[in-house]
């Protein structure tokens, strides 16, 4: 480490402290470039934990980014349900068809134990792994897929949507399993060595629900569950909008928020007013087809709206970057960061 | 009530999930309504405003997709026999590969509430969609994606008609196209919607070419 160059750590807590760090943390979601990197396929990749720890760990000697992601795929809180999971050699496992044909379903439905769960004790040994050799000095990432958010998968999106506004007696008999689920496999991937849990909570956006909606259900739920989760929070929402509803994240408790490419940054910024760390917002879906130069422009962009003053971290904005996207325009984010990201930002005001 | 009046009272009774305000908003007491002329002039305006309020960040998508099933339900109810003729214009729907069916639907509700007729092909893979539209003589074929490998997959089907010899329309419309405004192109595409309601101004358009 060069002198005054902070770990990753120090740099992602200054930044969560609303402080400015030596530069503007880099958080790249790249849960499936570990396979290549193992020159595995991606059911081969996640069929074993040391695969997944390894494939993290060199990403992360690879990128130079702030974090190591123990997150496998989000299908995979699904899998924990007994739900079909679909593998595909071009991007991530998906969820098959719902788990519940019809509501009513959830009247017989249980909630799996973590300690019992194949899939997730598999997530739990990865976190162990990269514990071990990373100790202390780079955040580990564990994630939930949040109660109110699950249901897409385990009933459907249409369905869902339907039971939140028609059936609300089996809604929050689901959210009553989802919550005991979350709060238990949230606390097992910090008991394993996690240091945070991003809570991903995108059907909580109002790109999905209206407010309205979300501070009945979504808000009441983040409030309990993240209350309950014994370590620091991020919520994410999956490249969803978050602006209208940011001071009720902040009362969830939580204490970042992944917000989408749809909104912008400095709008958001001014709007956490270090209440909460911005996480983004680099476009996933385009990221494909940048060429460097556009990935260096997209990162200097993000930084010069929200980089000053800390609370920012830089990342995509879905959290998750597709398969389909090349190491170039990785190494041009990562090159990006450092040129453009350097505290202090005295280019933004020169610019200005 | 004003033209303008009835679509905003529709629209707020659906952004608010009433549907007996939704029901008295249409106002369908007189016999003399001429259905399609009706359709045009308040359900498709008031579907495309929650639409364009969705893409503006005004409206979410649960509203959207509530809206666009109780007004089909209106619709069933109040104009069984409503329809654009789709003899020479045949429209097929399909979801490619995945499971996530609700883009699907949401387009589905629009144009049946617009009085389309369109066949619902469900979720299919690449050939099985190629040779059902083939066998079926779809001229418009719209296509949702949620993720973006299916997404990318529509090429597969632009080929796979292409060598069929089969003439037809390809429409897509999901995330993976919302967050990429070239993706469309890419994929061999002939039309994209960013909304729901949209998809009937692209469809009507290519009613008109075709037929």
């Amino acid at each position: 480490m060069k002198p005054g160059k902070m770990t990753s750590m120090q740099r992602v807590l200054t930044t969560l402290s609303h402080g400015e760090p030596d530069r503007v943390p880099l958080f790249l979601a790249a849960t499936l470039h570990g396979a290549r990197e193992l020159g595995l396929t991606l059911g081969d990749y996640f069929s074993d934990s040391r695969n997944v720890a390894e494939g993290q760990l060199r990403l992360r000697a690879k990128y130079d980014h702030d974090f190591l992601c123990a997150a496998f795929y989000g299908a995979l809180d699904a899998e924990a349900w007994g739900a079909e999971v679909i593998y595909r050699d071009d991007g991530p496992p998906n969820s098959g068809a719902p788990l519940l044909r019809k509501p009513e379903d959830i009247r017989g439905l249980t909630a799996p134990r973590v300690s019992e769960t194949p899939c997730l004790l598999k997530v739990l040994k990865t976190i162990e792994l990269l514990k071990s050799r990373v100790e202390t000095e780079v955040p580990i990432v564990g994630v939930v897929i949040s109660p109110f958010s699950l249901p897409v998968m385990q009933l459907g999106f249409d369905a869902y949507i339907e039971l939140i506004y028609e059936r609300p007696q089996l809604f929050w008999r689901l959210m009553q399993l989802n919550k005991a689920f979350a709060t238990e496999w949230a606390n097992a991937q910090l008991a394993a060595g996690a240091t945070a849990i991003c809570y991903f909570d995108p059907v909580s956006s109002p790109t999905i629900v209206p407010r309205d909606t979300f501070l009945k259900t979504g808000f009441e739920v983040a409030k309990e569950v993240i209350g309950a989760i014994e370590g620091p929070t991020a919520t994410h929402l999956a490249s969803g909008r978050s602006l209208a509803i940011l001071d009720d994240l902040v009362l969830t408790g939580t204490s970042m928020v992944g917000v989408s490419c749809e909104e912008n940054l400095a709008e958001l910024k001014t709007a956490a007013s270090q209440k909460l760390t911005i996480l983004g917002n680099l476009n996933g879906i385009e990221m494909r087809r940048w060429t460097p130069h556009e990935a260096e422009m997209q990162v200097k962009r993000a930084i010069a709206q929200a980089g000053g003053g800390g609370g920012f971290v830089l990342g995509d904005n879905h959290g998750e970057i597709p398969w389909q996207v090349e190491d170039e325009v990785l190494f041009a984010i990562r090159e990006a960061v450092h040129r453009w990201g350097e505290y202090p930002l005295n280019w933004v005001k020169d610019e200005q | 009530m004003a033209p303008e009046q009835r679509i905003k009272s529709f629209e707020e009774a659906l952004l608010s999930l009433d549907r007996v305000a939704a029901r008295a908003a249409l106002n369908l007491a007189s016999d003399e309504e001429d259905s399609l002329k009706f359709l045009e002039g308040i359900v498709v305006p008031a579907l495309e405003s929650i639409g364009k309020g969705w893409e503006e960040g005004r409206t979410s998508l649960a509203q959207v997709y509530m809206a666009g099933r109780i007004t089909e339900e209106l619709m069933d109810e109040l104009l069984p026999f409503r329809g654009v003729p789709t003899d020479r214009a045949q429209v097929a729907i399909a979801v490619l590969e995945d499971y996530h069916l609700l883009g699907k639907r949401l387009v589905c509700s629009v144009l049946r509430s617009a009085g389309f007729h369109l066949a619902d092909y469900g979720r299919m893979n690449v050939d099985d969609l190629v040779e059902r539209v083939k066998a079926d003589n779809i001229r418009i074929l719209l296509i949702s994606a949620l993720m973006l490998p299916s997404a990318l997959r529509v090429k597969g089907v632009r080929k796979g008609l292409a060598r069929a010899g089969a003439d037809v329309k390809i429409v897509v419309g999901g995330a993976p196209f919302r967050f990429d405004d070239q993706l469309w192109t890419e994929v061999g595409a002939d039309a994209t919607s960013s909304t729901a309601s949209g998809a009937i101004h692209v469809v009507q358009g290519m009613r008109r070419e075709l037929i």
